[in-house]
């Protein structure tokens, strides 16, 4: 049953994918200065405009140019970096390990939050707790992460002499150090996926704390942790789950200010330099990429839920 | 003489007085949306009054006050380019404000047209209008805005446009689903039954019905606004220099001399959290009191 579902699910995702594959491809030629016009000032690939066009394909009509890359994405060739003349595939295999080791940080470090804080705040309604935690999180949420990042930058600097960005460590050379150097900009990163899931536990808890067999639960004497942890946590997790997908794309598109805030090499810095230079391949194989795992990512969460709750059946 | 009231009826009070109890009474049920409407009407009066409350313009330079620290003659201190702090912090609410209010009118506007047509009509029109809302949720939000902010340019208006774009998808998913809501009820049955056209059952009937979920997602849309604005603005994407935007203050030289100045990097910081801090717990305080329903969205 699943298995079909998921099929069902991924058949469904088709068009959408397909709609988005045309925005990616659509967005960066409609950025006005072209890219041929940028190359040509900063360096000398062809003699004139018209013949780097050629070289490029550039010159052929939009719809052929994009049946023509989606049957190359298809075929997993995602077209070479019209800057370093490299496959993008591969320019995005060297830093997409740092983008994802940050995302995958600030996830866990966003749920490593999240759920004890909400679930005190929730068994523990209107204390003094639950009051500092929920103001606690809309303050996560309103304080904008590049400035709390810039502020974790200059404040040690000034007051202990400490700089806690330095060179950028590879995890050839030392991979602790590696992981080390990632962990201030996921915990930044985190922070609002922190609060926005706190606060939906906590909600889902309060519901399912009223519920009859709660009350049933405790009038049986069984320990308040077991009723909170057991009973009621699991089925208030189901919404939780969901918002953590769609806390995906937030926390990819937030890497963007993070990496350029504490300079690590990431795919987010890597599209935004594209961006800037109009690299129409870079542009087009990265935001593919994370919109295909945004996509396939909300698929798995749906697949999830038959394993938190065994009444839903597929 | 004012004619007695009817013995046997208290008076009804007046319109000013109705208001000010209902904001009492919400003041004292929630008293974190209170701080914010606070914060929200501060705010206001600084964007609209900014001229009187500024000390100096948000582009005056200041002879022989280059980047010095908060004193009483500068409350926030001066800039590399010795320009007041306070000052720009309170033009800056003008283009926060600007930009979040144009924004959000445009993204409701959008989101309201997209949801209750959608959900209304049906059929292959919902289907296709869904798709594309799916698709364009897909991209995280700070890259999909870029990448629009470069094909339209720096500037207010574009990033009014860009932001709208985004906002109004999400909204429109929950426009929809209050809108299905109110298409079940049976006072729409009944207008259809009475030979009521598309166009007076959607403007009649469908949104004031659904007009209590926009004014939430307007509410809590500002808020967002206000933030993905100031990301914009310190990428280099948002409002073109010499206008004050908090999140252009803090990128450029704000960072370039953060180490020097630190005031430089706080002080922008410390508006837009506040400025957000408002427009969330505002609109946390009445999505509890108009609709509860929509709680976590």
């Amino acid at each position: 049953m699943l298995r079909r579902y998921v099929v069902k699910r991924l058949l469904v995702a088709i068009p959408s994918l397909l709609i988005a594959s045309l925005i990616v491809f659509a967005l960066p030629r409609l950025i006005p200065g072209d890219a041929v016009q940028l190359m040509l000032a900063e360096k000398a690939y062809a003699k004139d405009i018209a013949e780097l066009r050629a070289k490029l394909g550039l010159d052929r009509p939009l719809h052929v140019q994009y049946v023509d890359w989606l049957g190359h994405v298809v075929r997993g060739d995602l077209g070479e970096s019209l800057w370093t003349r490299r496959p993008v595939l591969e320019e995005i295999g060297q830093r997409l390990p740092v983008t994802l080791t940050l995302a995958v940080f600030a996830l866990t470090f966003a749920l490593a939050i999240a759920l004890p804080v909400g679930v005190i705040s929730a068994a523990r309604q209107d204390s003094l707790a639950d009051f500092f935690a929920r103001s606690t999180a809309i303050l996560g949420l309103s304080v904008p992460n590049f400035w709390l990042a810039t502020l974790l930058i200059v404040m040690p600097a000034i007051w202990w002499g400490w700089r806690p960005v330095g060179d950028f460590v590879d995890i050839g050379v030392d991979p602790l150090g590696y992981l080390r150097q990632l962990l201030l900009p996921a915990a930044v990163l985190g922070i609002a996926a922190s609060a926005a899931l706190m606060r939906l536990t906590r909600g889902m808890l309060l519901e399912v704390l009223r519920q009859d067999y709660v009350r049933t639960a405790w009038a049986k004497g069984l320990a308040e942790r077991a009723i909170v942890l057991k009973h009621a946590l699991r089925n208030a997790i189901i919404p939780v789950v969901t918002l953590l997908g769609t806390q995906l794309p937030q926390i990819i598109g937030g890497t963007v200010v993070i990496e350029t805030v504490f300079g690590l090499p990431g795919m987010s810095r890597f599209l935004f330099d594209a961006i800037n230079q109009r690299d129409y391949p870079v542009i087009q194989g990265v935001n593919l990429l994370v919109v295909s795992t945004v996509v396939l990512v909300n698929l798995a969460i749906d697949a999830v839920y038959a394993v938190l709750d065994p009444r839903i059946r597929y | 003489m004012a004619p007695a009231a009817p013995l046997g009826r208290r008076a009804e009070p007046g319109g000013a007085v109705r208001w000010l109890v209902a904001v009492a009474r919400f003041g004292r049920r929630k008293p974190l949306g209170a701080v914010g409407a606070v914060i929200v009407v501060a705010m206001l009066v600084m964007a609209v009054f900014a001229e009187a409350i500024a000390p100096y313009g948000y582009d005056q330079s200041i002879r022989g006050a280059r980047m010095e620290a908060p004193s009483a003659a500068h409350w926030l201190g001066t800039d590399n380019l010795s320009r007041d702090l306070w000052s720009r912090v309170v033009y800056g609410a003008r283009v926060s404000v600007t930009i979040g209010f144009l924004t959000v009118a445009l993204a409701v506007l959008l989101a309201t047209a997209i949801g209750v047509s959608s959900a209304y009509f049906g059929g292959a029109w919902d289907l296709v209008v869904q798709r594309v809302v799916d698709a364009w949720l897909s991209f995280p939000y700070l890259i999909i805005i870029l990448s629009v902010m470069a094909v339209l340019g720096p500037g207010l208006g574009n990033v009014v446009v860009a932001l709208a774009l985004l906002l109004a998808a999400t909204n429109s998913r929950v426009i929809r689903g209050a809108t299905l809501g109110a298409m079940q009820q049976t006072y729409v049955e009944s207008a259809r039954a009475m030979g009521c056209g598309h166009t007076r059952i959607i403007l009649r009937h469908l949104l004031p019905n659904v007009a209590a979920t926009i004014i939430i997602l307007a509410t809590l849309g500002l808020g967002a606004v206000i933030l993905a604005e100031s990301a914009l603005s310190f990428l280099g994407f948002g409002v073109p220099p010499p206008h004050p935007s908090w999140g252009g203050m803090l990128s450029g030289s704000g960072r370039t001399y953060m180490f020097r100045a630190p005031w430089m990097a706080v002080w922008p910081g410390v508006a837009i959290s506040l400025a957000v801090f408002g427009f969330n717990m505002l609109g946390d305080a009445l999505r509890d009191v108009l609709d509860p329903r929509l709680r976590g969205s």
